[in-house]
């Protein structure tokens, strides 16, 4: 990791740009060993993905996907804009069903329960933390926020909640900035605040899965690696999938990749190898280098 | 280098030109309200005391005060309000946060919206017809008020909608994708930040509720009664009828009479809205997003 002092140039930069010189530069710094080593290919897999089609009307968004994701891994899916990497994410808990006229066919499990097998949505819902790409702060106070997820569980001891918020908020990196204004509303926090609230606030659902949906596009680069330092974080604790745009991004964090074009499942593999190993489909290499996007 | 071109200064004298039209419309605008409570405040205030609110009309209704005029129209408001606030505040709720758009919500819609637009004199005859006589209320406060709730369910009904509508659908969302149920997201994000809104729709209903003539003219309203209702099945006089009958049905009502009725009527409307919009400017300074 770069060093907090000093590092925050370096740090723009490499958020900033996703050109071929940056890629060179990038490639000779050693922030891209900590991604963390691979999960055993023999590890539990935690959600598993099988002949996913997802359609809006007659639009057919993602066609026939296929993959795994492994307990504890950092899994990443980059593509450019329209992949469908979004409505993939509905799909998981079943927001779908929340979505006039969008259609799920085929299936997804969770912990190898198929997901529409679930009776309980809501319980279904509460075990996955949803990341928006843009910070969501209700417009409760920050406290509020952040406890309302246990509340809606039936958690009512003052105690507790304050236990729970302060542990969500440490672990998200916002403690020490909100510790003193817990009271103010959780709209009115800058952007980056706000964003590592919405963590907080999946954190309190004690998620077994956490879902980022292009969580830095809002946020600037400093908070992006604070956000990202977490992250590293908790992947020693739950399952996480990263869904982002800038490629760079993926490399540093998700251990494996899939690669998400117009629909289509490209590939899937070690994210290193997307850069400069083996792959199967050269479009995934000329994405990477940013050939097109 | 940066000298102002001929099409520049075109610009400007267009620009101009717009500001001070509508501007003018809008002064335009405000002209009747002036001057309607100009004329009342200086025709109506030598009639206006305590003793005029608190003493019926007396000599055939050509002196004496409005007290059960006055007492019958918060009588009529109350009652009004009680049945239809709940009705359509529940009403909004399921047209904006549950129903799916399909062919019956797109009716219901419709139907609202034509309720709307229904003359209030049809609104009389159908409160006779279903609340006088098929419900067997007789001509009564309940019967008046429920005619009165019925014609300005609406309001009430696109007032709340537009309020919930106009809190972000994100914040649904987010409330969703942590398991909450429709009715918890409702209860604790959307409702506490639509409640100005819906206010809005309330104050909106209680003045049009307290000035309508036509839809209590058969349903529950005297034309003179020398006592207070006892309860929702007797019959009241009420201060929009009372101006009426005395502006028109009356000989040898003096001049300033009707302007003092007229006076105390917009002064209860205009106190209730203020009264609603200190609430809501209350309300707005604790929620913000």
């Amino acid at each position: 990791m770069v060093g907090e002092g000093g590092g925050a140039g370096t740090r723009q930069d490499r958020i900033l740009t996703a050109d071929e010189s940056q890629l060179a530069a990038g490639a000779q710094r050693t922030s891209f060993g900590d991604r963390g080593p691979q999960v055993s290919s023999d590890a539990p897999v935690k959600l598993s993905v099988q002949g996913l089609t997802l359609s809006y009307g007659t639009k057919t968004v993602l066609r026939d996907v296929s993959f795994e994701v492994r307990e504890k891994e950092v899994f990443g899916i980059i593509g450019p804009a329209n992949s469908g990497k979004t409505s993939f994410l509905r799909a998981l808990n079943r927001m779908n069903e929340l979505v006039p006229g969008m259609r799920v066919d085929g299936t997804i499990r969770f912990n190898g329960e198929d997901v529409n097998s679930f009776r309980n949505v809501y319980a279904l819902r509460r075990r996955i933390g949803v990341v928006f790409p843009l910070p969501v702060g209700l417009p409760l106070s920050v406290y509020d926020n952040v406890a309302l997820s246990p509340r809606l569980t039936g958690v009512t001891k003052k105690a507790q909640l304050d236990e729970i918020v302060e542990r969500c908020l440490r672990r998200a990196a916002l403690w020490d900035e909100v510790k003193d204004r817990l009271n103010a509303l959780g709209s009115l926090l800058s952007g980056g605040q706000q964003q590592r609230l919405t963590i907080a606030r999946a954190l309190s659902q004690e998620p077994e899965l956490l879902l980022l949906d292009e969580f830095s596009i809002a946020v600037d680069p400093v908070t992006t690696m604070r956000i990202e330092d977490v992250l590293k974080e908790l992947r020693e604790e739950m399952t996480i999938v990263l869904v982002t745009n800038l490629v760079q991004q993926a490399r540093r964090l998700a251990q494996r990749t899939a690669f998400f074009l117009n629909g289509e499942l490209v590939e899937v593999g070690e994210t290193e190898d997307f850069f400069t190993g083996p792959v199967l489909d050269s479009r995934t290499r000329e994405y990477v280098e940013g050939k097109f996007g | 280098m940066f000298e102002a071109t001929s099409l520049n200064r075109r610009n400007q004298q267009v620009e101009w030109l717009f500001k001070m039209l509508f501007l003018l419309m809008t002064v335009i605008l405000v002209i009747p309200v002036v001057i309607i409570l100009t004329v009342l405040v200086v025709k109506g205030h030598g009639v206006v005391s305590w003793e005029f609110l608190t003493s019926p009309p007396t000599n055939g209704m050509t002196a004496g005060g409005i007290l059960p005029a006055f007492v019958g129209t918060l009588w009529l408001v109350a009652v009004a309000l009680v049945a239809s606030v709940p009705l359509g505040v529940a009403a909004a709720i399921y047209l904006s946060e549950y129903a799916p758009d399909n062919w019956l919500t797109r009716v219901i819609n419709l139907a609202i919206i034509n309720l709307a637009g229904v003359p209030s004199i049809v609104h009389a005859l159908f409160g006779v017809g279903a609340f006088v006589l098929f419900f067997r209320f007789g001509t009564s406060i309940l019967a008046a008020s429920l005619t009165l709730a019925i014609m300005t369910l609406p309001v009430v009904i696109v007032a709340t909608r537009e309020s919930l509508q106009a809190v972000p659908r994100a914040f649904r969302e987010a409330c969703w994708n942590m398991g909450a149920t429709r009715w918890q997201t409702i209860r604790r994000v959307v409702l506490p930040n639509a409640i100005s809104g819906i206010l809005t729709g309330i104050i909106l209903e209680v003045s049009r509720t307290a000035g309508e003539t036509a839809p209590i003219m058969f349903t529950g309203a005297a034309f003179f009664l020398p006592f207070l209702p006892q309860s929702v099945f007797d019959q009241t006089m009420a201060m929009s009828l009372h101006l009426y009958v005395i502006s028109t049905q009356v000989p040898g009502v003096p001049e300033e009479l009707p302007y003092g009725v007229a006076l105390v009527l917009i002064s209860m409307v205009l106190a209730m809205n203020a009264l609603s919009i200190g609430f809501r400017v209350y309300l707005r300074g604790k929620k913000k997003w």
